[in-house]
């Protein structure tokens, strides 16, 4: 247990040390002359999370929009990295995977969400029920991979199955089947288990919206002869369209940055790979730093009008309040 | 958060209104009344259904967890749900994936104080950096507050892959940081988690009553005094919901790991040790699954711990939008 010791020490040097910046700061806030006082406030309180945020996320987006146009050696090569992008056959085959993510992921977890939603609202034990679909959410991606490669576990025909489906498959008399190997339709297995976790996300923002939705509207709306089905159409969902755009966009988001499942099930093998796993590959794997950038540019382009919209979303907010 | 406690009340009231208590049903043809009952059969027979699906891969990996390696691979194996007919189990898997000597042994106990030592510092300093930003933009007076909001709330959405190159190389041929230690993962960690915090916490503090804020102010406190006499006690919900979200994030991560720990049982978290161990097929795959459970097994506490304050941290971002 020896290790333990200078694990724990680093850990307390480090809180002292962040401890000792915060009162550093506090101090120099307090003891400001009247005339800057707010100026210093305002530079002591933003000015850790600025330089951070700075260092961390603007610079490098910056240099690494700049190194998609080089090549392996740091030299500059135009457009080079993006023409590979769009005619080798297995990054072009990465751009498709991703298209299929971003389209599937989202609209799947969203409808299985709002419907579960729907069905568990005001039902018995509707806690419980929503704990168990919700519960993925805190599993980790590799977790999620290893647990999900049990349940796609393939063995060669005749002998006895450990994997669920295959065991389903065999009992149905279809034989079983490489889940993961078998391309294209792989690409669908992996998106289950995405879906899997992201149904609980949209599951318990979509249950508060439907929540919100004031009873007398639904009263009325049966009042008047509609069927479940109607009300549904014509109140519910016309009363959480706020919520569906968020649970959308975060998804999509969610689902265009996606790494660790496909690297813990297949590492982008088997005409599986998407770009953020591509992106990796290119950039620490086979030493193509230029390629790496280059695909990591064209996620932020892909997440760009999803930013905007809303940013524009945001902005309207604030101006009201 | 002004839309969260609505929705709870609606909740708390829905359940006791349940439809045939309802003296508005009550007044309905019997026909209709039998219809509502019928579909609302149908929705928990499916909700149900939903419900099993999606916990039967977590309960597989559980139940496999326990099983003996012969039964796991081999020529005896057989599916984890045999496992209740010959009712064989066994926690030998739990100790050779902890403690077990040897350099072939997952070790994961050293992984696993890893993971803790990285996921507290790094929790701390997002909430106490991000809570003091979000003061700022909620209450201070600067130019340009409002733009500046909008644009930390659109780093966000950087992928992460953008910013790892430029981050590793500025880590180790600038800064220097020590290989070896947490300091990489600590920083990378919190530079990336600001922009969320400081989103949700801004959410949150702006909504505090400003008579509040004022009347401190009038007694002759200083900005430092009212963030941590007053900002910081009333917006202990937000914290605790952004506290979870990080610790969730920090712990599950894999992208950042890999890039920034060197890969030791040193300073790599438990998730990168379980995609090695899972990534090599062979004779110790049988002790993935505990492996898998080891791991998953805090964010799992945490989230059943804390779960109100993990949903409302989600609503707070979430239903304004």
């Amino acid at each position: 247990m020896e290790f333990l010791g200078g694990k724990l020490l680093q850990v307390v040097i480090a809180l002292a040390v962040f401890a000792a910046i915060i009162g550093l700061i506090m101090l120099l806030v307090d003891r400001a002359p009247k005339t800057v006082k707010d100026k210093v406030t305002v530079a002591g309180f933003l000015a850790p999370a600025a330089i951070l945020m700075l260092v961390g996320l603007v610079y490098p987006a910056v240099r690494t929009s700049m190194l998609a146009f080089t090549d392996a050696r740091g030299q500059a090569n135009g457009m080079d990295n993006f023409v590979w992008m769009f005619t080798q056959p297995e990054a072009v085959t990465t751009l498709r995977n991703t298209v299929i993510w971003t389209v599937l992921v989202p609209l799947l977890s969203t409808v299985f969400g709002l419907a579960y939603a729907v069905f568990i609202d005001k039902a018995r034990g509707e806690r419980v029920l929503k704990a168990l679909v919700f519960m993925p959410m805190a599993i980790s991606f590799v977790g999620a991979g290893i647990i999900w490669k049990l349940v796609y576990d393939y063995r060669g025909p005749g002998i006895e199955q450990t994997g669920v489906l295959n065991y389903i498959r065999d009992a149905l008399g279809l034989g079983p089947k490489q889940f993961l190997l078998d391309a294209p339709e792989n690409t669908i297995f992996l998106i289950i288990v995405m879906v899997w976790i992201q149904t609980g996300f949209a599951m318990v923002v979509l249950s508060a919206a439907i929540k919100g939705v004031p009873t007398e509207l639904i009263e009325a709306a049966r009042l008047d002869g509609a069927n479940p089905w109607q009300q549904f159409r014509n109140v519910t969902v016309p009363g959480i369209r706020g919520a569906l755009v968020v649970v959308l966009t975060t998804i999509t988001i969610a689902t265009l940055k996606v790494f660790d499942i496909v690297r813990t099930m297949t590492a982008g093998n088997y005409d599986t790979s998407v770009v953020a796993n591509e992106m990796y590959t290119q950039a620490f794997r086979a030493g193509e730093p230029g390629r790496g950038a280059a695909l990591a540019l064209v996620l932020f382009l892909l997440v760009l009008p999803i930013v905007v919209y809303n940013a524009r979303v945001l902005r309207k907010q604030r101006e009201i309040r | 958060m002004t839309a969260t406690p609505a929705p709870k009340e609606a909740s708390r009231a829905g359940i006791r209104q349940r439809p045939g208590s309802d003296p508005a049903a009550d007044a309905q043809p019997i026909m209709r009344r039998v219809k509502t009952k019928l579909t609302s059969r149908w929705a928990t027979a499916a909700a149900v259904l939903i419900a099993v699906v999606w916990s039967i891969p977590t309960f597989g990996l559980f139940v496999t967890s326990f099983r003996p390696a012969a039964k796991q691979i081999g020529p005896r194996s057989d599916g984890w749900w045999n496992s209740f007919i010959d009712w064989d189990f066994t926690f030998k898997n739990y100790v050779d994936v902890t403690v077990a000597a040897g350099s072939q042994s997952p070790n994961l106990s050293q992984y696993f104080v890893n993971s803790v030592a990285i996921v507290i510092p790094v929790t701390v300093f997002v909430l106490v950096l991000a809570s003091m930003a979000a003061y700022i933009f909620a209450w201070g007076k600067f130019k340009g507050r409002d733009a500046l909001f909008i644009f930390v709330f659109a780093l966000q959405i950087i992928p992460l892959q953008m910013a790892l190159i430029p981050l590793l190389q500025l880590f180790t041929q600038v800064l220097q940081l020590p290989a070896g230690s947490y300091a990489q993962l600590w920083i990378a960690h919190t530079m990336f988690g600001l922009p969320l915090g400081i989103f949700l916490l801004h959410n949150f503090i702006s909504e505090i009553p400003g008579e509040v804020i004022e009347a401190a102010r009038v007694d002759g406190a200083g900005h430092s005094t009212i963030f941590w006499r007053i900002i910081l006690p009333l917006s202990v919900p937000a914290l605790a919901s952004l506290a979870i979200f990080q610790f969730l994030w920090v712990w599950n991560d894999l992208l950042v790991a890999l890039v920034f720990s060197g890969g030791t049982a040193d300073v790599a978290p438990i998730t990168q040790r379980l995609a090695e161990i899972s990534g090599t097929r062979g004779a110790r795959d049988y002790l993935n699954p505990a492996a898998a459970f080891v791991s998953i097994i805090i964010p799992l506490l945490v989230f059943f711990g804390l779960q109100r304050y993990f949903v409302r941290g989600l609503l707070s971002g979430g239903l304004k939008g």
